[in-house]
């Protein structure tokens, strides 16, 4: 295949190829929340001539505003990861019974082998759940065009399409085909209650409508191009989908394939024909035994689950080993090695408040989804419990009202500025309302950091970086009812550590607002800022530095010789030093510093 | 010419893994070569161990390299090349940047860096090429074209013309920072036979 930059084939992602397919499809509104492995989509789409594109506060938030404008009669888009659709669930489900006027498809990212997520949950089971019909693509290209097709069908039978792609897609970069856009006209008011008030008279209506659509869906299934056979040698027949597919195609090139390209409802006439034309009959999919499940019970025979693991995500070694143990030669094995988890940057805002909570060895720290979920890691190791979304509120109050008086003094939840919004903001409702004492920390760097510095709405700027409201969290806090609430500079380790006594042992709901800048903003990049060295000399190797973890500093043992060497007392077992390219100038290590040892350079 | 290939790229968030992927990515486009590459995001700028997968042939499905059959390792840290031994096979080629990059256990002193970790690999009959891409780097003027020396040195064990390598700079980089890093790209490539 040539590639000529010049003709109509790119080099994109998974997750740039669907953007490209969601603007040549029509797409006009496009609503979603950050979320590995999906978040480039929204980012991607925004760019293009003609679409609307937002970051919602949520998922559900975001589906709701995609099903608001796909009743005004234009295509619309929802994206967010795999749990991103168990906060989006509640309008999935009846979603699924109003059906749409303009196309509507929800795009879910899966992420087996949890890369950046809390579990591996195989959505494949939300399409059976809410009887929605579900695409499933191999690769970038395949994503784009297979999208086009999820959209026309999305009208062709009134229904919301799922939309299934795993870090394997949209983290994977192959050659795309570019296509032109549809034509679109702008959205209309249509009054059509029976179809869109779900109360219900209207519900019990639309939902015989729902088994009459997914029948057709179920022989549409049967023609479709996406669901395809390639042949090849029929000892061996493998059913596959999406990106185990590929795994199946280099582990076994000879064997016939039906790869499925819509994994709900199934084409059971083509699963026959293809079941009977094989000798064995093999189904290779990542994580749950979806497709394994729903063929089984058509009475087929074959084997799945049991070769090919339940967990984690495939490749082609691993389905080449599942079915022929023997077929794989003897591997290198892995050396002992330091591992090398991530940390919180040099500079981190998140680190102050970690620390301050790491010398409080009675408190429990419930913890959250974002960048500072790495306090738990050591030598911070300052998190107790991390759930999911905004759970950090919850859980806190949850456990203030097990323990009682036996809890004051000893309970706080940590959350970002992005997930307070996202779910953390009803937890704070409960707490003031049924009167409840633990404290909440929300960590405002200004951006939804681990995904890549997405703006939320208390940022002061909307997905394209333009100026926006911006929710002020203090005067929200305090509408809530929350009457102590108090921004703290997390880089000031002494104020802080005051801070988080006095407000952990009131009895009373207290919010604190850690405040200042993630490092990796653009214009903290950017800004001129001072560096800390140290001063070799005056280090007494007393490790209060080395605690707070920063990867800017490092400790150097040294032995008995060296000490006296560096005129250190003998017993000096080694000194901190400051790596100063990569000091970005917070001074939390010169604030823990008692001997002098660290110094600031101011910016030139 | 060969007719298909496996490249892994090892390093540490942040060192520009990315990019070299991409200009050795589009140079095998440019060769004619189906690619595929697969990254993983989310931690890439927290310091975390980072690997980029790519693949080229006449017709490439899966986009991730299977153990035991990396043709080439990009490695930006030395630590970071011997972690992947797994993939490698015993015609082997590693390129690994002299850099140590401490993990956090052994900046907290609570481990050792190990010594002389490559002789692991040469010892299995890999062959390594060990260079320290910084002092390329900085000889050409600009530190951060580090990983376009990397870039250079790989490109020995390929049988792309280096024209297309020089082109693909021309054509993907900011263009205030071409003439640099085809410099960078020239110097890595001798250093490798020098």
């Amino acid at each position: 295949m040539a590639f000529d930059s010049n003709d109509n084939k790119l080099w994109l992602s998974g997750n740039e190829a669907i953007a490209l397919g969601a603007w040549e499809a029509g797409v006009q509104v496009a609503s979603g929340y950050p979320g590995t492995p999906s978040t480039e989509i929204m980012g991607n789409l925004v760019r293009y001539e003609g679409v609307y594109g937002e970051w919602a506060p949520n998922e559900k938030v975001g589906l709701e505003v995609a099903i608001g404008a796909s009743f005004a009669g234009v295509r619309a888009l929802a994206t967010m990861k795999h749990v991103g659709l168990n906060v989006a669930a509640d309008p999935l489900f009846t979603a699924a019974y109003t059906g749409v006027r303009g196309g509507l498809v929800v795009l879910n990212a899966d992420d087996p082998q949890m890369h950046s997520s809390q579990n591996e949950q195989d959505n494949r089971n939300y399409a059976f759940a809410a009887k929605l019909p579900m695409f499933e693509p191999s690769d970038p290209a395949e994503a784009k065009e297979m999208l086009v097709q999820a959209f026309n069908l999305s009208e062709q039978l009134d229904t919301p399409v799922l939309y299934r792609i795993t870090t394997r897609i949209a983290h994977v970069k192959g050659v795309v085909n570019k296509g032109e856009r549809i034509e679109v006209s702008p959205g209309t008011i249509e009054k059509m209650p029976a179809k869109f008030v779900m109360l219900p008279g209207n519900a019990r209506m639309r939902r015989a409508e729902v088994e009459k659509r997914m029948t057709a869906a179920r022989e549409l299934a049967e023609t479709l191009p996406e669901n395809r056979v390639e042949d090849g040698d029929r000892k061996r027949g493998f059913i596959t989908s999406g990106t185990p597919y590929n795994y199946v195609k280099e582990a076994f090139p000879e064997a016939a394939v039906l790869k499925l390209g819509m994994v709900w409802p199934l084409p059971e006439k083509m699963i026959r024909e293809f079941a009977a034309s094989v000798d064995e009959l093999f189904i290779v999919e990542e994580l749950d035994p979806f497709l394994e499940t729903h063929i089984k019970a058509m009475g087929i025979d074959c084997h799945g689950k049991d070769l090919i693991p339940n967990q984690g995500e495939l490749n082609s070694f691993i389905v080449r080993k599942s079915i022929d143990p023997d077929s794989v030669g003897d591997l290198f094995a892995p050396l002992e090695l330091p591992m090398r988890p991530p940390n919180m940057c040099a500079g981190c805002p998140h680190r102050g408040i970690f620390y301050g909570l790491s010398r409080m060895k009675d408190v429990f720290v419930s913890g959250d989804i974002g960048c500072y979920t790495l306090g738990f890691l050591p030598p911070l190791s300052a998190m107790d419990s991390c759930v999911c979304m905004g759970a950090s509120v919850t859980i806190a109050h949850g456990m203030a009202k097990a323990l009682g008086k036996e809890g004051e003094g000893k309970l706080v939840a940590v959350l970002g500025d992005s997930t307070f919004m996202h779910s953390g903001i009803t937890g704070l409702l409960n707490t003031v309302y049924n009167e409840s004492y633990a404290t909440v920390i929300i960590l405002d760097n200004r951006t939804t950091a681990m995904t890549g510095h997405q703006n939320n709405p208390a940022s002061g700027k909307n997905i394209k970086g333009e100026p926006a409201n911006a929710i002020d969290l203090e005067q929200l806090c305090k509408a809530v009812g929350v009457k102590r609430v108090v921004v703290v500079n997390p880089h000031d380790i002494d104020a802080c550590r005051k801070v988080l006594k006095e407000e952990i042992e009131s009895t009373e709901p207290s919010v604190i607002i850690s405040r200042a800048p993630c490092v990796l903003l653009p214009e903290e990049v950017k800004r001129k800022k001072p560096v800390y060295y140290t001063n070799l000399d005056n280090c007494t190797g007393c490790t209060a530095c080395i605690r707070l973890g920063c990867p800017a500093i490092s400790w150097h043992p040294i032995t008995k010789e060296e000490a006296v060497e560096r005129g250190y007392k003998e017993k000096q077992k080694g000194y901190a030093e400051i790596t100063e390219v990569q000091c970005n100038g917070c001074g939390q290590c010169a604030c823990l510093c008692k001997f002098d040892a660290i110094t600031k350079r101011e910016a030139n | 010419m060969k007719q298909s290939g496996n490249i892994l790229f090892s390093g540490v968030g942040g060192q520009g893994i990315l990019l070299a992927s991409e200009l050795t990515a589009y140079a095998q486009l440019e060769a004619g070569f189906d690619v595929k590459k697969s990254e993983v995001h989310g931690m890439a700028q927290r310091g975390g161990s980072v690997e980029a997968h790519l693949r080229y042939g006449e017709r490439i499905y899966s986009p991730l390299i299977e153990p035991g059959t990396a043709d080439i390792l990009v490695a930006f840290e030395i630590l970071e090349a011997a972690r992947y031994l797994p993939y490698l096979h015993k015609d082997s080629a590693v390129v690994v940047n002299t850099q140590k990059i401490l993990p956090p256990a052994v900046a907290m002193g609570k481990a050792a860096y190990p010594e002389d970790i490559l002789d692991e690999l040469t010892s299995r009959g890999i062959n390594v090429v060990a260079l320290d891409a910084f002092a390329v780097a900085r000889e050409v003027g600009e530190l951060r074209t580090a990983n376009v020396a990397m870039v250079g040195a790989m490109s020995n064990f390929l049988s792309i013309n280096k024209q297309v390598f020089l082109d693909v700079i021309d054509t993907r980089v900011k263009e205030a920072f071409r003439d640099v890093n085809k410099k960078a790209f020239e110097a890595g490539r001798k250093l490798v036979y020098s």
